[in-house]
């Protein structure tokens, strides 16, 4: 067994980050995910495993870090909360067009706009449409505990790695904040310079010793060429959804009704299936791990079998909604809540919202 | 008559210059009389000189050299517009015994890419920016600068700079040599062969410097035509460049070794 | 067992921390724990609450409406949070700055002068401890050898020749808990 910490969410995050191997991480302070940062300039990671950590100038600085370190072969991330990450959407798009492998993070508070800076999920859009331009996907892992904001660092580098592709953990500002416990995994040794530009060929780190030069670039003035790395990025990203999605079901065996929740939505919405359940009504958890690729197979399994009703719970006007509802084709109720503007809904606000919107409805 | 080929003529005992192989054979796609491609040419020469090619990496941005990287036979990274010196950064913390270098316009360095540009200078990187300042906006058909001079005009100043419009053109270049983080900064050109050899100087001062890991980073400047854009022949730009530009954009080192040279 | 736990106060009575001990003593014998801060601009200087939640299982969420236990330690929270005990559940509080005692009749009550007794022991800033002792003499959750392990593994080193006095502190919270109604 590891070493247990009661910790923060975004301090997980960053000593995961150290454990994980990480060469170097940018980033910009920004309420609520400033912890991260924070934790990582006193923990001294330079002294532990050698990796950088740099405060950048602004976040869109923070992303072109990101890119130029992330495009030599290192392992690169950053974090930052929603403003921040809609500054970095230009960036990211390039890294996403120029297939660079490198693990970006969002805590993600309300919005729109400056927002507050208490815990919501209305970045969904933006992380899973595509934020920025261009046809594009990020990998997107969702935790829903400290413990996961401490596991899903490695996974992200090595799913980011594995495609070639920028993966995004989305969090919230409250699994960020609380501390819960975490079983801390053992220091993942960092890769040495040969061992980069031996494994990673692709990598800008200085011509090979062959003769061969690398360029990174997500430009192409020959739309006939462009065309055809738009679709060798979709063969990519089909592949990503046939092999890489995750997620947990809870009390599904039985369910007559489903809640579809991630993250903080996902714990809140336990509590209410507990509820439910006391009640006597029937309720199972379907909690998508990776929010893209999306559990639309899941989805459409459980309407097979059955299922007589979805409710989407996401602290947004209703996101993710949409993909339920497009796995589930019409063949049954799908209906949203969740609160807004950085409310956090009760788990017997879910309970309510279950019997009116889907069993009443 | 027998014939006679090029190979023939341009014996080893003959040759008194010859192409950098750090430089593709890609035909160049700057306007011809144009400073890019001898700019190119230098920085690749003292990366080639100094045996650096499997060293070096370059950073080039949005703007006329965004194909930077199809003449330039190293390593290259393409930014987006602005954000080089922030590509430099994450390269350079993470590969401190590379040589990484930037090659900006106008436009990218000292417009939309201001604040990376003042922050690489203020952290001190590492790192080499080559800066070429032509007062235009060149591949996106020549609007206004934040180098463009005072009444010169452009297809968004059509009458000519106006000050109280559009404010003064702006020395970026004397305004990061007043940064401590700046160790070498100095302004260039190469229109002519004198110019070019003293450009070339200079580069290779930079480079070094970074080599060197003298404290600081290494700006050069070079003062070029745009003779496309300024709509004027290549000579005709050349002589405008020196009537106009060199009076205000004075060529020679603003700052050495870290201390700002006495005017 | 899971007990769901709001502490409430002012921003520097050590609400956040009293929490935090409680999460890690709930570590120290292999359970399940959860602290939610309610975070930001009110943290500095106003009101300051966190939701601590132990228990044997798997914690679901991390955020409640309501609590099996409501620890007082001002007027505010105690307007705010009364309400929010479950039926049969407990309000602890410190009578000190008190104007509007609880009055559900549902509920069970308990309340101990944290505030003197920490004055008393001649140091304030052990005030939460005394209540934090209070309430586990009233639901004995975590052994107090674990609550000593887990405040010294939250307590900086240069901190740790204070835990004999944070040891008192929490003793004399245990003795000094009056019962005001039990249902």
């Amino acid at each position: 067994m590891g070493e247990l910490r009661l910790m923060k969410g975004n301090e997980a995050l960053a000593e995961a980050a150290i454990r994980a191997g990480v060469d170097g991480y940018f980033g910009y302070p920004i309420t609520p995910q400033s912890e991260v940062i924070e934790y990582l300039t006193a923990e001294k990671p330079y002294e532990r495993t050698g990796m950088v950590v740099l405060q950048a100038e602004s976040e869109v600085a923070s992303i072109n870090m990101l890119y130029g370190a992330g495009a030599t072969g290192k392992k690169a991330m950053t974090s930052s909360s929603s403003p921040g990450i809609s500054l970095m959407q230009e960036g990211i798009s390039y890294i996403a067009g120029a297939e660079i492998p490198v693990v970006l993070v969002n805590v993600v508070r309300g919005g729109p706009g400056l927002g507050d800076i208490q815990p919501s999920q209305s970045d969904y859009f933006q992380t899973t449409k595509g934020g920025g331009h261009g046809d594009y996907r990020l990998i997107a892992l969702a935790p829903s505990s400290v413990q996961e904001m401490s596991d899903f660092v490695p996974l992200a580098f090595e799913l980011a790695f594995k495609y070639r592709n920028p993966a995004i953990i989305v969090s919230d500002g409250a699994i960020g904040q609380m501390m819960e416990k975490v079983e801390l995994f053992e220091q993942m040794p960092r890769m040495t310079d040969e061992e980069i530009r031996a494994k990673y060929k692709w990598a800008t780190n200085g011509k090979l010793e062959d003769g061969t030069r690398r360029i990174i670039t997500s430009l192409d003035l020959d739309p006939y060429k462009l065309e055809e790395h738009n679709l060798k990025l979709q063969k990519k990203y089909k592949e990503i959804e046939e092999n890489e999605v995750r997620y947990e079901k809870i009390m599904c065996d039985d369910a007559e009704y489903i809640i579809v929740a991630y993250g903080l939505s996902a714990r809140i919405s336990q509590k209410a299936i507990q509820l439910l359940r006391e009640k006597g009504i029937k309720a199972g958890l379907l909690r998508p791990i990776t929010l893209w690729p999306f559990p639309t197979k899941q989805i459409k399994e459980l309407v097979d079998s059955g299922i007589k009703g979805f409710l989407s719970v996401e602290m947004s006007a209703g996101q993710m909604v949409e993909d339920v509802k497009l796995a589930v084709n019409g063949k049954v109720k799908v209906e949203h809540f969740g609160r807004l503007g950085g409310v956090v809904h009760s788990p017997e606000e879910v309970v309510e919202a279950l019997e009116q919107k889907i069993i009443g409805g | 008559m027998a014939e006679i080929n090029i190979q023939d003529i341009i014996k080893p005992e003959n040759l008194v210059y010859k192409k950098t192989r750090l430089m593709t054979d890609k035909t160049l796609s700057y306007c011809p009389g144009c400073g890019h491609g001898t700019a190119h040419r230098l920085i690749m020469e003292v990366i080639e000189e100094m045996g650096k090619e499997h060293d070096t990496i370059g950073v080039a941005p949005v703007g006329c050299s965004v194909l930077a990287y199809e003449f330039m036979n190293i390593d290259m990274q393409e930014a987006a517009h602005g954000r080089a010196p922030a590509l430099a950064t994450g390269i350079k913390r993470l590969w401190p015994d590379k040589v990484v270098f930037t090659y900006q316009g106008d436009g990218d360095l000292a417009a939309i890419g201001t604040g990376e540009t003042i922050h690489a200078c203020n952290r001190g990187e590492n790192i080499v920016i080559v800066f070429i300042n032509n007062g235009i906006y060149g591949m996106t058909g020549g609007q206004m600068a934040p180098t463009t001079l005072v009444g010169m005009k452009t297809s968004t100043t059509p009458y000519g700079r106006d000050v109280a419009q559009m404010g003064n053109p702006l020395k970026i270049t004397e305004l990061v040599a007043q940064l401590p983080g700046t160790y070498y900064v100095t302004r260039q050109a190469v229109h002519t062969p004198a110019a070019v050899r003293k450009a070339k100087r200079a580069i290779r001062k930079a480079f070094e410097n970074q080599v060197n890991k003298k404290p600081g980073l290494s700006f050069v400047e070079v003062v070029s035509n745009c003779n496309s854009g300024w709509k004027m022949t290549p000579v005709d730009a050349n002589n405008w460049m020196e009537e106009n530009m060199f009076p205000f954009y004075n060529l020679g080192d603003i700052k050495v070794d870290g201390k700002l040279i006495e005017k | 067992m899971t007990e769901e736990i709001i502490i409430a106060g002012f921003g520097g009575q050590g609400v956040l921390s009293m929490g935090k001990i409680l999460a890690y003593s709930g570590i120290m014998q292999n359970q399940e724990v959860s602290w939610m801060p309610a975070y930001g601009p009110e943290m500095r200087g106003g009101t300051a609450n966190v939701t601590a939640i132990i228990s044997d299982e798997r914690i679901s969420s991390p955020i409640l409406q309501v609590f099996d236990t409501a620890i007082i330690l001002n007027q505010q929270s105690m307007d705010k949070f009364e309400s929010a005990v479950k039926p049969g559940g407990i309000l602890l509080y410190d009578p000190n700055g008190i104007s509007h005692h609880p009055s559900r009749k549902d509920i069970n009550i308990y309340k101990v002068e944290g505030a003197k007794l920490a004055a008393e022991m001649g140091n304030t800033k052990i005030f939460n401890m005394v209540v934090l002792g209070a309430y586990l003499k009233i639901r004995p959750i975590v052994k107090l050898e674990n609550v000593m392990k887990g405040l010294k593994k939250s307590l900086p080193e240069r901190y740790h020749k204070l835990l004999p006095l944070n040891e008192d502190a929490i003793n004399m919270g245990m003795k000094n808990v009056i019962t005001v109604q039990e249902v």
